[in-house]
């Protein structure tokens, strides 16, 4: 039986400042070594500066996670020495003395399957390490402090995952969780690490780090659980131990037993005093919270009764869902979540194609509104997207410029009707005897009209020529 | 004639009314440094724009322009605080080039009022130690007997006060560092409430009981000193508000019906008779100006010098962590050096006294030993804050020798750590429970100096200048021999 755990690092890449100065929590746009002050960079005499901001968010993302939250919460000093580590210690926080961290338990659900959380702590980014130079003689440590001090958000689960799937599911439910609280871009780089506990067969937890992306960890812990089996099917023992993601080989490799001892001398951080979260906070917090995905999704399937397919694809996405809630009426909800969910997000699969869009939730309104109204029939709707994605332009200039507009003029279409008949003539016995086969009849007019036939008026036109 | 030997609050007065010029004052105070210095050692560095500073401010004064309250007061700075664009060593090896980049909150409100800072005073190392031998650049001497320490950890603050190289000083006060060199010194020292000053550009020992202190001719003068710097900082976030209090207003309402309890346990075993009778004799003078005086016991005193050993331990060797020498420090370039390897022969740059105090710290709250250790000495804190709690429901305040013992020779202790350390006995509850507390000069005992220490509980700083201000009327004493 394999037992996964997960420690999930998530910037808090929403936030203005970092967690104990104002330098930018945004330290990506940053020269190195630009985006820092005494405070991140550890300068002697400079003092932590809590960001209230920063606990408001990570106590909402607690409350999200449905976790137990305290009403005092306390930080901690994790000493060990590492070069990107400017003062030498972590302002971190624990629950060994209490709970005095962000988050206590909680649970978060993957389809049936309940995954609980341990805890979630609020603590500062270190800096970054760039070695460069080829060989081990004569390679280079650089270090850039812009990212230390950023907020981050550590969520620990117990080891309730089965398999590595399990866990990539858990990733995406939480990534879209994080974007839809509005805490965090996930899918910014070095945003959002995990670090998993492999162990099977009941034997030695065995600790995973370095791991890049989701991906990766996904086949991280293929390959752990593949290597820990295979031991254990020769009956050589599992240590217990830390062991780093080689991206390069793809495999697991131990790391030197010196880190895994490290004693971190925890104690209370006396620079930050006890931040008190009174229920005011909480229930301020509670109403300021974003409907959740799951009440989201109910809403938009026993409201507006869309698929449930759809409403969980549109609501799991905090960026289309908010699209769709400036967009739509009661009358066009379904529509527009359709051409959400079938057309726009295919063409906008890259952040880049998102935010070089010109669409805007008007064009969107006015779209469903065309198709639901005849102006433009859903196929050629498709053309008018990718026109108001390019050129910004309004729907019905879209419509026009294209010659999109539905074919709706009966003598028009009468005409093209007449056609079809006399060249199918095969077809047309065929839908007097069954007239389900009419539909053939139906595409080879919309053929004709490149799309562009009102498809209910050339029905009519049809069934009232061939005479059933 | 120019008298260096006034208090802060007559420099202010004559430089306002224009009987003194700043630059004649600095001039004269820049002389003194430098005939006595051979002798004190009460510096490590003088600020070579001080004339420059007070020519300015000459200008400005005759020009009729705003001037800050200082009129151009020249002030020593203990060197654990940030000055901009100066060197701040911590009298250690380890900061010998370390140039802080910015100011510590203190010194840009001191700055604002256009104060002198005339130069960084000598210390013992990281302000671990309690006579300056500890400073990696040669102890201070005591002005009064240049045999003797000057007390410690902020003895060059206490020197350069008392012997009249500036007018007044900042130290920071983790177990005693003020008030100790004040006694030894025979000079005014006060550590505030904990959170009352600023601790922002205070390069850290043990963060959560330090704080920063004036050292001063007078009481009033700290009192002054104090309305400069005193009040909640956003870069501090362990500061505390305290609504702007006046401390000089009504500094002389007396004390007059006020309970003093005399904390018996810093006067037992061990202390210097002559110590136990200028104590008793402050007591009677005490009651001569109306207190009332009665005997109190706090049983966790015993406890405290170990527990304060054991926390500034360990916050010292998380505090101190830092020194890795990788972005500042000292001349000693990294090619060839794994991470660690550097680490661990950089700070060997470390003196004896600092380097005892992080394996100390290493130790007592590392796994495994915490419980015996740290945790224990921490349960000894609230302990005694709860004890002392309850002796301020009875008492405005309370009274012992700042210093059990005399002022010892160079050199007499210096290999004989832990009888140091209980020379601290008397000093550490304060830091350890957040009061305020105060060392008052109070006799000259064959030429050496005796300080008597008053408390107040939290926030009552006030009533503790006060006090200590009626105490201090009663005494006159003779001037230092240097």
């Amino acid at each position: 039986m394999t037992k996964i755990g997960l420690e999930i690092h998530c910037q808090l890449t929403n936030l203005q400042s970092k967690l104990f100065c104002s330098c930018k929590a945004n330290y990506r746009e940053f020269a190195p070594n630009e985006n820092i002050c005494p405070v991140c960079a550890g300068i002697p005499g400079s003092l932590p500066r809590l960001n209230q901001e920063a606990v408001k968010k990570a106590t909402m993302i607690a409350m999200a996670l449905n976790c137990s939250t305290p009403e005092k919460i306390a930080f901690f000093r994790k000493n060990y020495f590492y070069p990107d580590l400017p003062k030498n210690f972590q302002i971190t926080q624990l629950n060994i003395y209490g709970d005095t961290s962000v988050g206590g338990t909680g649970t978060i659900s993957i389809g049936d399957k309940k995954i609980r959380i341990t805890r979630i702590q609020l603590e500062e980014d270190p800096g970054r390490i760039i070695y460069e130079g080829s060989s081990s003689k004569n390679q280079i440590t650089l270090v850039d402090y812009n990212r230390a001090g950023t907020p981050l958000v550590e969520i620990v689960t117990e080891p309730d995952f089965e398999t590595p799937r399990e866990v990539r599911d858990f990733l995406n439910i939480l990534s879209d969780l994080l974007k839809n609280l509005g805490v965090a871009d996930p899918s910014l780089e070095g945003a959002m690490r995990a670090d998993a506990n492999v162990s099977v067969h009941g034997g030695n937890k065995v600790e995973i780090k370095n791991i890049g992306s989701f991906h990766d960890l996904e086949k991280a812990s293929h390959f752990e659980i593949t290597r820990q089996e295979s031991l254990h099917d020769r009956d050589i023992p599992i240590a217990q131990e830390t062991r780093h993601w080689d991206d390069r080989r793809k495999i697991t490799v131990s790391s030197r037993s010196k880190e895994e001892d490290l004693d971190y001398r925890y104690f209370l951080e006396g620079d930050i005093p006890w931040v008190k979260i009174n229920p005011e906070i909480r229930d301020e917090l509670k109403l300021k919270m974003p409907e959740s995905i799951n009440s989201k999704k109910e809403r938009y399937i026993s409201k507006y009764k869309i698929s449930a397919q759809v409403a969980d694809v549109l609501s799991s996405d905090k960026f289309y869902s908010d699209l769709f809630e400036a967009a739509h009426t009661e009358s066009n909800a379904k529509e527009v979540a359709n051409i959400i969910t079938t057309e726009l997000m295919g063409l906008e699969d890259t952040r880049e194609k998102r935010e070089t869009s010109k669409l805007t939730a008007v064009h969107l309104k006015e779209l469903a509104d065309a198709i639901q109204t005849g102006t433009v029939s859903r196929n050629s709707s498709k053309n008018a997207l990718h026109a108001i994605l390019k050129t910004g332009k309004s729907v019905s200039a879209v419509i026009s410029e294209l010659d999109l507009g539905n074919v709706s003029d009966e003598t028009e279409l009468l005409k093209i009707v007449e056609k079809i008949i006399a060249d199918e003539p095969q077809a047309v016995e065929q839908a007097k005897s069954n007239i389900q086969t009419i539909n053939y009849l139906v595409g080879k007019v919309m053929q004709a009209t490149k799309g562009k036939a009102d498809p209910t008026l050339t029905l009519n036109l049809l069934k009232k020529q061939i005479g059933i | 004639m120019t008298n260096l030997k006034i208090s802060a609050l007559e420099f202010v007065e004559e430089a306002k009314n224009g009987n003194i010029s700043v630059e004649d004052f600095i001039g004269k105070t820049l002389e003194r440094i430098d005939s006595v210095e051979d002798k004190l050692h009460a510096f490590l560095s003088i600020n070579d724009k001080a004339l420059d500073q007070a020519r300015e401010l000459d200008k400005k004064i005759k020009s009729g322009e705003d001037v800050g309250s200082c009129f151009g007061m020249p002030i020593s700075i203990k060197d654990n605080m940030c000055i901009k664009n100066s060197k701040t060593t911590c009298a250690s090896k380890m900061l010998e080039n370390f140039i802080a980049p910015y100011d510590a909150t203190v010194i840009s409100k001191l700055k604002k009022q256009d104060a002198i800072f005339i130069g960084k005073a000598n210390m013992d190392e990281f302000a671990m130690g309690l006579t300056t031998e500890f400073s990696a650049y040669g102890p201070s001497k005591n002005p009064w007997n240049t045999e003797y320490v000057p007390g410690g950890s902020s003895g060059g603050s206490a020197v350069s006060v008392s012997s009249f190289e500036c007018v007044a000083s900042l130290g920071s006060d983790t177990g005693g560092s003020v008030r100790n060199p004040a006694s030894f010194c025979s000079t005014v020292g006060y550590k505030p409430t904990y959170g009352l000053i600023s601790r922002y550009g205070i390069i850290s020992y043990a963060n959560s009981i330090e704080q920063v202190g004036p050292l001063t001719r007078t009481v009033k003068d700290t009192a002054f000193m104090l309305n400069l710097i005193a009040g909640i900082d956003p870069n501090d976030n362990t500061t505390v508000n305290n609504n702007n209090e006046d401390y000089l207003a009504n500094i002389d309402s007396g004390i007059e019906g006020k309970r003093i309890g005399i904390i018996t346990d810093m006067m037992g075993d061990g202390i210097d008779p002559e110590v136990l009778t200028a104590t008793k004799e402050a007591i009677s003078k005490l009651e001569g100006l109306g207190a009332i005086c009665e005997e109190i016991s706090l049983e966790m005193v015993k406890y405290s010098v170990a527990a304060y050993y054991t926390i500034t331990a360990t916050e010292a060797g998380s505090n101190l962590a830092r020194y890795d020498n990788l972005r500042y420090g000292y001349d000693f370039p990294v090619e060839g050096y794994e991470f660690n390897s550097y680490i661990s022969k950089a700070r060997r740059n470390f003196g004896p006294e600092v380097t005892r105090r992080m394996i100390i710290g290493g130790f007592v709250p590392s796994a495994g030993h915490a419980g015996k250790y740290f945790l224990k000495a921490m349960k000894v804190k609230t302990k005694l804050t709860k004890e002392i709690n309850e002796a301020f429901k009875k008492f405005d305040l309370l009274i012992a020798p700042t210093v059990p013992v005399l002022p010892f020779k160079i050199g007499e202790k210096i290999d004989d750590p832990v009888s140091l350390f209980l020379i601290d006995i008397n000093t550490v509850t304060a830091n350890l429970t957040g009061k305020p507390a105060i060392s008052i000069p109070f006799k000259i005992v064959n030429g050496l100096p005796i300080g008597i220490q008053l408390l107040a509980n939290s926030m009552n700083d006030k009533l503790l200048l006060q006090a200590a201000h009626a105490l201090e009327q009663t005494v006159t004493l003779p001037e230092v021999p240097i």
